[in-house]
């Protein structure tokens, strides 16, 4: 076929096929990435059920609603189907839609993998929630699965460490496809150091995932065949070393929690010049921060080990290893204040959003901070404090920046602008309860409330009433997004041909709104890049 | 079925307990006992909106770390209110609707990026130096006069003191217990110290250095208590050391919970420690001693039962 008539073809008609088969048979990077965000979406909501559930036992002292080991099971899938079924996906999703837009490639490099590696996720996503419909109900020893614990755990546990590998392969496809899109398909000019940093960002996710996932799959591979086949890795009857798998995990898990931040740092440096009509400030610092974060993130896995007996010289070693972070990551925090200084703010959705990710993003890297002195870790480890640190990255971190990228990249995709108002009111209700929900708990960690505890002390019963009614407003106030999704692809006002954001640029914002299926069958000319990067 | 039913079993216990069962008498009876064992209850918890800070403690070492972590909370502070007031002033001053000019030619600066790369890592190496020189310190389990054989189990501790027979099953008080059952009817508030008291809690003497050797013999437990400053896993295969002296003027009972998640019962394996003063210590220790192997079911002297 000769590139003429194959031009063609694609002019005449975007061949996609219809009903079912678009999807089920699905190649294109656009219908991929829409059914990423869709599953994230579902399983954003059942973890978010579970997380009800969890503030709902914990309103008040006294056991109300849950027997322990119930309770136990909720918080446990609530972080698995978090991480692995809400966060993960929605990042590949928005890789998916977003990279062959912004380095002007077709599609992606292997779209059939592509296919794969999204078709694998709801059987894996299917088997992870059944575990809670089998005889002795679903693992209860925390996403961290620290054996011994995990091993007193029935017909689930077998399914569970199915679902991780299963999700595990899925990651680990993805990100082959996103490192090949990205040294493959980048348009004729479009050099590494002039790739969006959402596009960096991932590229360096994609090569943590490659890392860890397979270190997961190990641990968790030992833990089964210690289960079943008697082997004693982590048995120490058997010889074995409960810390070792503390080690392993950790080494997957730090690096992990990077995988889940760092697409949300290149979200957040799209949407801050875009709204602040002015260039990124710093971007090859930004790239740096980037790259330094994720080579540190291999070498700090034992802050989450600093009161299970490491010797006193590892203890320093994580505590200044882990200290250093705060370096690149204070600079990334730099840029983007930088970024909106002496520029010409506005403030649509997305831009609230990303306010409000650098506002509680940098009051996480706080507690981050606090939590990496050893001595006060002595303290902090294993309560509250640890909860309310880690959900202020994820939730207004991570999550924030989802729902910025989607409010801020959904006209492109759908050609069709969102109820403004509606949005703002999502924002507004998340923005406030988010920290209504997990402020108070640095004070009930401080205090000395234990984490995953099923029932408490009725001293701690102010500060958890106050908790659960934030989380209670903040989950109804999810309830929104979908629909404000749902009403623009339904019936948003077309945003024509004009960009939906004046201040916005890059690749993506060359194409028409909704894009075309096939994204860019020429690769763009000089021209249209640097009229791309222009502001 | 530890949480779930067992209603029937424990009514027996439950009917030794005064405020518990009020509660579950009729309404309007319950209503009166239940207020008055609530006021009375009140100065065991005082207020929970107080409940902001790390306690200082009652350690050399649980006070340094408190030092350690007000100095880190402060820097993060004072750091807090600089980025922010830079980011405010740019969302109040440089708007669009204020008619902002954007000032696109600022894209690099290599001075100022020097500076607060070079800076925060000077505000670092301050906060490691105290931290690493407490770390030490904390670490220096040497020259202590009493040592503790702590193992954890689902769900409870036992305590050996090294060097004589004494040993001890420290389980949650039964009024807890009966008050946490699903459904159980009885407001947590009307039982002293809900889910921290104990049966048998572990008794040390003030002002002498307490060493801990703890291991668990199921799962990995975590021995914490907050006012001594200590928090160590409980693993199973493993021996891990801790220890603490008291301050003499302090002596005193200090609560604490497991942290580590251990199954069904993590909140409900509290840690009571009576400090009392050597000679009371050494009283102590001689009578249990002399009850014999019986004594995981004895009553300890100067601490009342259920504490």
């Amino acid at each position: 076929m000769t590139e003429s008539h194959e031009t063609a073809v694609h002019a005449e008609h975007d061949h996609k096929p219809h009903g079912w088969r678009r999807w089920v048979f699905a190649t294109n990077h656009k219908d991929i990435g829409t059914m990423y965000l869709i599953f994230s979406g579902l399983m954003f909501f059942l973890g978010g059920a579970a997380a009800m559930g969890i503030r709902a036992q914990l309103f008040k002292s006294g056991l109300e609603l849950f027997d322990p080991a119930e309770f136990n099971q909720l918080l446990t899938m609530h972080a698995l189907m978090m991480i692995f079924g809400a966060v993960m996906p929605a990042w590949v999703g928005l890789a998916n839609w977003m990279i062959p837009l912004q380095i002007g490639a077709p599609d992606m490099a292997l779209p059939r993998l592509n296919n794969l590696s999204f078709w694998i996720l709801p059987f894996a996503g299917a088997l992870l929630i059944s575990a809670f419909l089998v005889p002795g109900g679903a693992p209860a020893g925390g996403w961290t699965m620290y054996p011994p614990l995990m091993e007193q755990f029935g017909a689930s546990f077998p399914m569970v460490i199915f679902a991780i590998h299963l999700l595990g392969i899925s990651s680990i496809l993805g990100a082959i496809n996103v490192i090949v899109t990205i040294m493959n398909l980048r348009a004729p000019g479009m050099s590494l150091l002039r790739m969006p940093l959402f596009v960096w960002t991932w590229l360096i996710t994609a090569y943590l995932l490659i890392a860890v996932m397979p270190v997961l799959a190990g641990a968790v591979t030992m833990l089964l065949t210690d289960h079943f086949f008697g082997t004693s890795f982590f048995n120490a009857a058997g010889g074995g070393d409960p810390v070792l798998f503390l080690h392993v995990f950790w080494f997957f898990g730090h690096p992990e929690v990077y995988i889940l931040i760092l697409p949300a740092f290149g979200v957040i440096s799209e949407i801050i010049p875009t709204f602040s009509r002015k260039p990124l400030f710093g971007y090859e610092a930004m790239v740096y921060a980037t790259a330094s974060i994720a080579f540190l993130s291999f070498i700090v896995w034992g802050h989450h080990m600093f009161t299970v007996g490491m010797p006193v010289a590892a203890q320093l070693f994580f505590m200044l290893s882990t200290m250093l972070i705060a370096v690149p990551t204070g600079v990334k925090v730099f840029n983007w204040t930088a970024t909106m200084w002496r520029g010409s703010l506005s403030f649509e959705p997305p831009m609230l959003f990303a306010v409000a990710f650098l506002f509680l993003f940098t009051i996480g890297g706080f507690s981050g901070l606090m939590l990496a002195l050893v001595p006060s870790d002595y303290q902090y480890h294993g309560t509250y404090f640890v909860v309310a640190h880690f959900h202020y990255v994820l939730v207004p971190g991570a999550i924030f920046a989802i729902m910025g990228a989607v409010y801020y990249w959904l006209p492109k995709w759908s050609g069709r602008m969102y109820d403004m108002r509606l949005a703002k009111w999502h924002f507004w209700l998340s923005a406030i309860f988010v920290n209504v929900l997990f402020f108070p708990q640095h004070f009930l960690g401080l205090a000395g409330m234990p984490r995953r505890i099923a029932d408490y002390a009725p001293q701690f019963t102010d500060w958890n009433m106050v908790s659960s009614i934030g989380g209670f407003v903040f989950g109804a106030a999810q309830l929104l997004f979908p629909y404000i999704v749902w009403q623009c692809v339904r019936s948003g006002k077309p945003v024509g041909a004009n960009k939906p954001w004046e201040g916005a640029h890059g690749l993506e914002w060359e194409l028409p709104s909704p894009a075309p299926y096939h994204s860019w069958q020429e690769p763009p000319s000089e021209a249209v890049l640097a009229h791309g990067a222009e502001h | 079925m530890r949480r779930k039913g067992g209603r029937g079993d424990r009514a027996a216990e439950r009917a030794e307990e005064g405020p518990g069962r009020c509660a579950r008498l009729g309404k309007g009876a319950g209503i009166v006992s239940l207020a008055a064992a609530m006021a009375g209850a009140v100065p065991a918890f005082a207020s929970g909106w107080d409940l902001l800070n790390m306690p200082r403690g009652v350690t050399n070492v649980s006070t340094r770390i408190y030092s350690l972590h007000m100095m880190a909370f402060w820097v993060c502070v004072v750091l807090a209110a600089l980025v922010f007031g830079v980011m405010i002033w740019s969302l109040l001053f440089h708007r669009k609707a204020r008619g902002a000019v954007p000032d696109v030619t600022m894209v690099h600066n290599t001075k100022v990026e020097i500076v607060w790369t070079t800076i925060p890592v000077l505000i670092l190496v301050g906060m490691a130096i105290p931290a690493a020189r407490l770390l030490v310190r904390i670490n220096n389990n040497t020259d202590s006069e009493v040592s503790i054989r702590v193992n954890g189990f689902q769900w409870g501790w036992q305590y050996q003191y090294l060097g004589t027979n004494v040993s001890i099953v420290s389980k949650l008080s039964q009024s807890s217990d009966a008050a946490s059952m699903l459904d159980s009817g009885t407001n947590p508030r009307s039982v002293p110290h809900y889910l921290l008291s104990v049966d048998h809690p572990l008794v040390v003497p003030v002002g002498e250095k307490v060493r801990l050797l703890i291991t668990s013999v199921d799962v990995i437990h975590s021995w914490w208590v907050p006012d001594l400053g200590v928090k160590r896993s409980a693993i199973p295969g493993f021996i891990n050391e801790a220890s603490f002296t008291i301050d003499p003027s302090k002596p005193g009972v200090y609560r604490g919970q497991c942290a580590d998640l251990c199954g069904r019962g993590h909140a409900y394996m509290p840690i009571v420690v009576h400090a009392v003063s050597p000679a009371a210590f050494q009283t102590w220790l001689k009578q249990q001693e002399s009850a014999g192997k019986q004594v995981s079911t004895g009553e300890p002297a100067p601490p009342a039962a259920s504490t």
